[in-house]
């Protein structure tokens, strides 16, 4: 850990540092995340206020999380067909995958709903709504992978009699 | 919501993720040489630590210890960008679709059943203070 060349201090900035340095250490990538979580967040709060909970259930965050996690899916699977992770496409993983998708999306929502309904008895609504949504998510993530394969396969066959 | 409520929640939300962005990236650095490298502890941590926070926020603000603004703008806004589910939902899939069943089905029930214990703890100590 002594003279740690990615440590930000030992370094001035620039292209160089930042391909040495961790992901998560270099001040650039920090900010984009952050701009990414901005915008995301700003979507989510936006729609939540549109469209409140009814009855303790907030169906919009549950749609929030579920398209959340099918564009993660389809994201991430484009990604990895195009290539290791690594310059334009880590930068857009971080900006649009763990930024804006990251942001819209939420977990503590719905920890903290269902926490709720626990607590004044309504045990079926509260599980129900917590199960349905981790599974929903679960499918909507799947379903984005095997969207982009699709994508995928479908391009590299059109593309190759050419 | 007015236009500046919903700049300061996205504000908030740009400073969870970034939190998220570099807590993920501290912990995968701690687990790369340990035979749990397989496992998104990160995640894990963040959603969990997420909910008990946003449980504490909330419940001050029932209290009438927190306003409404700073709740929206620390729970909305911080602990809705740190934590994740679209992040957690592909994690769990990519357990999946390593065999790695068991773990799969810890990740995303384990999650769920301990962030939403955190937030209702949360809630008991932010409705108390």
């Amino acid at each position: 850990m002594a003279a740690d060349p990615a440590d930000p201090l030992c370094q001035a900035g620039g292209v160089t540092s930042d391909t040495l340095r961790p992901p998560h250490r270099s001040w650039r990538l920090l900010g984009l995340v952050a701009l990414g979580g901005a915008i995301g967040t700003g979507v989510r709060a936006a729609l939540a206020a549109a469209f409140p909970a009814v009855d303790g259930i907030s169906w919009t965050v549950f749609a929030i999380n579920v398209v959340g996690a099918l564009c993660l899916g389809v994201l991430l699977g484009r990604l990895a067909l195009r290539g290791p992770d690594e310059g334009r496409r880590r930068t857009v993983r971080l900006f649009v995958g763990t930024g804006v998708l990251g942001g819209f999306t939420t977990y503590s929502t719905l920890a903290d709903d269902t926490a709720r309904l626990l607590d004044v008895g309504r045990w079926g609504a509260g599980s129900g709504y917590a199960l349905l949504s981790v599974v929903a998510g679960l499918l909507a993530a799947a379903l984005g992978a095997w969207l982009a394969g699709r994508a995928g396969s479908t391009r590299t066959r059109t593309a190759d009699p050419r | 919501m007015t236009p500046l409520a919903l700049l300061l929640v996205s504000l908030g939300g740009g400073v969870g993720a970034a939190l998220r962005f570099w807590l993920d990236g501290a912990v995968k650095a701690r687990t790369a040489r340990t035979a749990a490298a397989w496992f998104p502890l990160g995640t894990l941590v963040i959603n969990v630590t997420g909910s008990l926070v946003l449980g504490v926020v909330t419940g001050l603000g029932e209290a009438g210890t927190l306003g409404p603004s700073a709740v929206a703008v620390l729970g909305t806004g911080m602990m809705g960008g740190y934590t994740t589910f679209s992040t957690a939902s592909t994690e769990t899939v990519q357990l999946f679709r390593s065999g790695r069943t068991g773990a799969a089905v810890l990740n995303g029930l384990g999650m769920l059943v301990v962030s939403v214990g955190a937030a209702a703890l949360g809630l008991t100590l932010g409705r108390n203070t």
